[in-house]
């Protein structure tokens, strides 16, 4: 597996060449200035070995490429935890809440599997099933791989995806590639011990429970173990870490390294999640979590080690659809249950090949607007924010925005680095002021936001902000456009009509994603 | 005196039904219970409570003092 990383090395400046293998992978290209780049999740066919690109291209969250076209679900059939974390609390459930680790309704199996049906016939781009909790599978290893086992026979072509903490891994590495599980997500937020007594209260191991730094060794070791065992069976994994301020900011470095050297395939770090009301000990004791800044800062020291994942939306437990457009709340199990399923395969297939084909479209976009680039070379890189329902496009009002995607942009192309989540502007037909001015601070940290549509209003306050609001792209490909726009933007910086200045930070919000429907 | 779960604590996670030796915990209709008769404190087979050790709510499998003493077959 580590051969993975490190390739799609391209030489310094010679975007051409760059730009042949990649694809839509120009995330490669923005290391200029280090001068080496490693494949990242956009990673595409030409850079990575075929049948590891078979695994990841229609898996939203292992390619960032992907998110934008694949959907995926979760269902929650395993509830029981075996390690407590202090950004956790099992207890609550809030429907108007996006967290990780919370559901609204627990299934078995056989309701799962139904539901997968539903959703895969109602969702066509669901390719990915995942269990993810709200516990640790792994603790209830019954319901799991029995849910998996039913799914693979009952719709074969749906990946299937696991999330654990890792405790009870080197155990279950068989059966998971019995299983035929193709990927494992493991959460490693540290691989120091007294590091790990500051986020793990307790650990169940062996029939007791351990605490301290006891337990943080366990449960380091056994991580460690079980993502070398994975490796070894070429079991893709990537590798979450919360990002807790003051406790392993700096630290996620060194595991990323150890990631690495232990064949993880993707690394993606994820800011702690912490308000009081969520009731976990970090939301009580006041920890914060960090700014967007801080968190794209670590995401940026990171580069170059293991590929770094940016678009991870820390889904809910129980989230169906494309990644940030949750669907849930359509497939409660009393509706499943009434539905009448037919599974069809061939239709999946067809609509499959759909997406291929606008994906490449999309690919063949950017890098005519990467062409243009060609010889130019800035010092300058801004960040634009952009409002999108999926598909790759500018396809969102301003105003109907859940979320922005965020995208660095420089001479070497448009790279995505990361979302902003935001509470809907315009709610019944009239946008309120207080919303506006969290939505400005959400995303202030970049110099322009595209949107396929935008009232007076808004428009007005996004440019006293110092934000260009940015329409005349409506309803075109991101990539291209955002390329197209940076460079009238340094053409005015040329002629002096402008100046570059640097913008400040951004707050990380969450909030609810989750759809009323 | 065997254990017993505090319903109103409970969060019907599940963690502790499979590890009780006795297989004295049961669910029914999302609720989880201790069978009294069947509760032997985990004496003999763990050093911990099995229930009380796994459950992430603390204070929520508590011993049962209205109910006497497990007797461990000597
Ligand atoms: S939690 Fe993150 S990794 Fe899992 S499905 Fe959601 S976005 Fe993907
Ligand atoms: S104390 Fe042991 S025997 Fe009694 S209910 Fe709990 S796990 Fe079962
Ligand atoms: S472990 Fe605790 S919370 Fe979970 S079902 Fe048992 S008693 Fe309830």
């Amino acid at each position: 597996m580590n051969a993975v990383v490190g390739r799609g090395r391209y030489v310094e400046g010679s975007l051409d060449k760059m730009m042949r293998p990649t694809a839509e992978h120009r995330g490669c290209g923005t290391s200029v200035n280090t001068g080496q780049a490693s494949c990242r999740s956009r990673a595409a066919h030409g850079e990575l070995p075929a049948e590891i690109w078979e695994k990841v291209k229609k898996h939203p969250c292992y390619s960032e490429g992907a998110h934008h076209h694949y959907a995926r679900m979760h269902v929650a059939v395993a509830p029981a935890c075996n390690i407590q974390c202090n950004y956790c609390n099992r207890k609550y459930d809030c429907a108007n809440e996006s967290r990780p680790g919370v559901v609204s309704e627990k299934l078995t199996p056989e309701q799962a599997v139904k539901k997968v049906l539903a959703v895969a016939t109602i969702i066509p781009q669901t390719t990915v099933l995942g269990i993810a909790g709200p516990g640790d599978p792994l603790a209830n290893p019954e319901k799991t791989f029995k849910t998996f086992d039913l799914v693979a026979k009952a719709a074969p072509d749906i990946k299937l995806c696991l999330s654990t903490n890792g405790l009870a891994l080197p155990d279950y590495v068989n059966t998971i590639a019995k299983s035929k599980i193709e990927h494992v997500t493991i959460t490693i937020n540290t691989i120091d011990p007294e590091i790990g007594a500051k986020i793990y209260p307790w650990i169940f191991f062996n029939h007791r429970r351990y605490v301290g730094i006891d337990a943080a060794r366990i449960l380091t070791d056994r991580q460690l173990q079980g993502l070398e065992m994975l490796s070894e069976r070429g079991i893709l994994c990537k590798v979450n870490s919360v990002m807790i301020p003051h406790i392993n900011d700096h630290h996620l470095v060194e595991v990323n390294k150890a990631v690495k050297s232990r064949g993880a395939f993707l690394h993606n770090i994820m800011p702690l999640i912490s308000a009081p009301e969520h009731g976990t000990v970090f939301g009580l004791n006041g920890q914060r979590g960090p700014t967007a800044q801080a968190l794209k800062a670590l995401q940026d020291a990171c580069e170059g080690g293991v590929n770094m994942m940016r678009h991870c939306r820390q889904c809910r437990a129980d989230a169906v659809g494309l990644v940030g457009a949750d669907r849930g709340s359509e497939f409660n199990i009393d509706r499943v249950m009434k539905m009448d399923v037919k599974y069809d395969p061939e239709m999946r297939k067809a609509y499959q090949e759909k997406v291929e084909a606008e994906r490449a479209a999309k690919v063949a976009a950017s890098r005519e607007g990467l062409a243009e680039f060609a010889g130019e070379m800035s010092e300058i890189t801004v960040l634009v924010a952009v409002a999108t329902k999926g598909s790759g496009l500018i396809n969102e009002h301003f105003g109907h925005a859940k979320e922005f995607q965020v995208y660095e942009i420089s001479t070497s192309g448009a790279k995505f680095v990361g979302h902003r989540r935001v509470d809907v502007y315009c709610q019944g037909g009239y946008g309120e002021g207080d919303r506006l001015s969290t939505i400005i601070r959400s995303v202030n940290d970049c110099h322009a936001v595209f949107v396929a549509k935008i009232g007076g209003c808004p428009k007005s306050n996004l440019i006293r902000a110092g934000i260009e609001p940015v329409d005349r792209y409506a309803h075109e490909f991101i990539e291209k456009s955002a390329i197209a726009w940076f460079r009238s933007y340094l053409e005015k910086v040329k002629r002096g009509e402008i100046q570059h200045a640097q913008r400040g930070d951004a707050d990380i919000r969450y909030g609810s994603l989750i759809s009323a429907g | 005196m065997p254990f017993k779960i505090i319903a109103s604590q409970c969060t019907s996670c599940s963690a502790c039904e499979p590890l009780c030796p006795n297989v004295a915990i049961s669910e029914s209709a999302g609720r989880f219970v201790i069978e009294p008769a069947k509760c032997t404190e985990c004496i003999g087979h763990f050093d911990e409570p099995q229930c009380v050790a796994a459950c992430p709510v603390d204070g929520t499998c508590v011993i049962d003092t209205s109910l006497p003493r497990y007797q461990a077959p000597s």
